[in-house]
């Protein structure tokens, strides 16, 4: 099976080890992943501060750079929600707008084929046992567009329940927003400190070592939030548990120090 | 809208006032909790909650494309029933016509049900103005109003209030409204609401004119409907000779029948409760024409546009029509918990204030302006609408207006907006990354000098990026962007 990976622009710059973790897990899972340069962003930095004309060249880019492969694999549901929320949004209003149909076209020829990292895994591939061994105390955050926009339901628990040696501990009021929310971070930094540091707390309360979660950029702010306080706990995109083995889980990369 | 709120800073330095007050965001934490748990079990109980929603949409939806039609069978049922029908293009003229209503009666005091509209007005503060006193008999209304506030939520009032707090103002204010608080009040609930009751209770057998809004108005029979927990609303609404009801344009639902949705969804959705305590339809004056002096001998429905039918003309923000004012999205939103109700700048609070405000005021406020920024787009508020509004879509579309302008009708007229001021370095920024994001060649130099500079890791950054800063660690730079690694590993194969 052949499949491209969207690894998306935050993990490409700052987050490299989730995109090798994912070409490792798929790789090990047997799929032919592949990775076309030509992409970069999916355009939602622009879109959700409202400049609606400058994400759509990336649109452009994104579809044209996955055109051809069967299945576009994220590790970032608010990426892939984007996409498949938003895409054929931004088609029909550039129609609306006499704009012709370029835009819907190519939303409407992507969309079908993009997959969160564990909607691939769970619905596609059709596996929860990865085969990953990750002998640590895990609580996971299902972030929003996750959880409410593509309804990823209890896929990313349920990956993480069947790796061997993970102790999964529920996170009390984990349906909640953490406050990353993008430019919001830095366009309301109170409110987005104050829910980042009430998530924190309650991660913390869990006594987990590993605070896992499926977008990058929320566990960034939650990581910057729980390094300012010096806490201990540290944050890993579920890709990097999953991808751990036996032997991974040895070496230094198994352990993912950051 | 009325202007009592305007000149309000932008909803990011409202909100952080709200943020440090440890008090407040303890009292909105705990009361937002509990009311959104029990909200969570009442809804879970209906097996076919999802189609009751997506009925409740429908029917609104269906309203709000015949609304011409559905109001002129109203002011046709209202009338035939022996009421008078008035119709107000905005907030003055809603509050003209009230306030000659209330003087024509020769009364100086009017008691009020909680209404919604006859804030958004202003109309306190109009009939004020008039040498006419109104008294709230909310209970919650009743604490903002004595104790010189102003309504946090749209249900609750005085969520940002604790009992203490509640106290207080009863003890210092009580008696300047009316019968004063008992000597040695505590802080007891009950203690509190009798002592509420004694006081309202005066002024119930006292008034002769009263002010209220409405939950529904029914096109086919002419009938209004108000939903409250508290009966308060019902000895407004039978014991005055004068009614005079506020009414915004999008209340009207068709028939009799979809009072059955709604019955069950707006209870489930706003107190938690299966069936709220109490429910007072009227039709005009009733088929006595109020002659066997039960009820009130003269009905005054006042239709309220105020923005509405400019809201009606965009094609993505007119969902926020189907409100039902439950106030169940400001339970749930996140940031709502965090900022309070005053951070809004309006007498609509958190996500559907943030949707709706900018509708009926038009963004040209800088707090107007801030308010579709005001969420980080968690979809939570949308999940537990009762009629289904996309509060992030609409959101979305009014961020576009703000930060890229657009059109927009205002006054019946259709507008271009300009981009808002203070946009031009986020619009700048903003372009460049897209710039850079479209040629990889550039966005691979760019990562690669990041990851050569990843030994500097600043931990303030000056000017916007301390934003960031101000609480946060920034993410390490890794060694070599994710590109630099494929290449390297398997780049033969790319
Ligand atoms: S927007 Fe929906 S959830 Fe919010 S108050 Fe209105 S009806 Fe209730």
């Amino acid at each position: 099976m052949r499949a491209a990976l969207f690894v998306t622009c935050v993990n490409d710059a700052l987050y490299p080890r989730t995109g090798v973790a994912v070409v490792r897990l798929l790789e090990r899972l047997g799929v032919d992943v592949d990775f076309p340069a030509a992409q970069s962003c999916c355009g939602q930095p622009q879109y959700n501060t409202g400049y609606r004309y400058e994400s759509e060249p990336l649109l452009r880019r994104t579809a044209r750079a996955f055109a051809g492969y069967p299945y576009v694999v994220a590790p970032s549901g608010s990426c892939v929600a984007m996409i498949r929320e938003h895409y054929p949004r931004i088609g029909a209003r550039a129609a609306a707008e006499g704009r012709g149909n370029e835009l819907a076209d190519l939303a409407a020829g992507l969309v079908p084929r993009v997959y969160e990292l564990t909607e691939f895994l769970v619905d596609v591939l059709g596996v929860t046992d990865v085969g990953a061994y990750f002998p640590h105390t895990v609580t996971y955050h299902p972030s929003c567009h996750g959880l409410r926009a593509l309804g990823l339901g209890d896929r990313p628990r349920r990956l993480l329940a069947a790796v061997r040696g993970l102790d999964l501990i529920e996170l009390p009021g984990a349906e909640e927003c953490c406050g990353f929310g993008g430019t919001f971070a830095v366009k309301n930094p109170d409110v987005s400190a104050a829910m980042g540091a009430d998530k924190v707390r309650a991660a913390r309360a869990t006594g987990a070592e590993v605070l896992c979660g499926a977008d990058n950029s929320c566990l960034a702010h939650l990581d910057g939030t729980l390094r300012r306080a010096g806490a201990p706990l540290r944050t890993l995109h579920i890709a990097e548990i999953l991808a751990s083995t036996d032997e991974a889980a040895t070496t230094t990369e198994g352990k993912h120090p950051r | 809208m009325t202007a009592t709120h305007l000149g309000m800073p932008a909803f990011p330095a409202a909100a952080r006032e709200a943020v440090r007050d440890d008090v407040l965001r303890a009292n909105l934490r705990r009361a937002t909790h509990t009311i959104r748990d029990k909200r969570a079990r009442a809804v879970s109980e209906l097996a076919d909650w999802d189609r009751l929603r997506a009925a409740g949409k429908a029917v609104k939806d269906h309203t709000l494309r015949h609304l011409d039609h559905y109001l002129l069978r109203l002011e046709a049922a209202v009338t035939a029933a022996g009421g008078t029908v008035h119709w107000a293009a905005d907030a003055a003229e809603a509050n003209r016509i009230v306030t000659a209503l209330v003087l024509a009666t020769g009364e100086r005091e009017v008691v009020k049900v909680k209404s919604m509209a006859t804030q958004e007005i202003g109309l306190n503060e109009a009939l004020e103005a008039a040498g006419i006193a109104a008294y709230e008999t909310d209970l919650a209304e009743l604490i903002v109003q004595m104790g010189h506030d102003r309504p946090s939520h749209i249900l609750v009032p005085a969520i940002h209030l604790n009992r203490a707090e509640i106290r207080e103002v009863f003890r210092t204010e009580m008696g300047r409204w009316g019968r004063p608080a008992p000597d040695g009040l505590g802080d007891d609930p009950r203690e509190l609401a009798e002592a509420a009751r004694l006081h309202l209770r005066e002024k119930f057998l006292h008034a002769k004119v009263a002010v209220s809004g409405a939950n529904f108005m029914v096109a086919e029979t002419g009938t209004m409907v108000v939903f409250e927990s508290e009966g308060n609303g019902r000895m407004c609404l039978t014991l005055p000779e004068t009614l005079i009801s506020v009414v915004g344009i999008e209340k009207v639902v068709p028939t009799f029948r979809d009072l059955e949705i709604f019955l069950q969804t707006l209870p489930r959705s706003s107190t938690a409760e299966r069936m709220n305590p109490y429910t007072t339809m009227w039709t005009g004056l009733g088929p006595s024409k109020g002659a066997d002096g039960d009820g009130p001998a003269a009905f005054h429905l006042v239709l309220l546009d105020n923005g509405r039918t400019d809201t009606l003309a965009d094609e993505v923000g007119r969902q926020a029509l189907r409100c039902i004012r439950c106030s169940a999205c400001l339970n749930v939103c996140p940031v709502y918990e965090r900022a309070g109700g005053h951070a809004y700048g309006s007498v609509y609070p958190g996500p559907i204030g943030a949707i709706l405000s900018p509708q009926l005021r038009g963004t040209d406020e800088e707090i107007d302006a801030s308010l579709p920024y005001a969420s980080t787009l968690c979809g939570a508020c949308y999940e537990v609408c009762p009629v289904a509004i996309d509060i992030p879509e609409v959101l979305l579309h009014l961020r576009e207006r703000v930060a890229q302008g657009g059109p927009a009708t205002r006054e019946g007229i259709r507008v271009r907006i300009r981009p808002a001021r203070g946009h031009t370095a986020e619009r700048a920024a903003l372009r460049a990354a897209r710039l850079l994001l479209e040629r990889p060649g550039a966005l691979r130099a760019g990562e690669r000098l990041l990851s050569r500079a990843r030994r500097l890791r600043p931990r303030r950054l000056p000017g916007p990026g301390r934003a960031w800063t101000d609480s946060r660690e920034l993410p390490r730079p890794p060694r070599e962007p994710f590109r630099d690694w494929w290449a390297r590993e398997r780049g033969g194969r790319a």
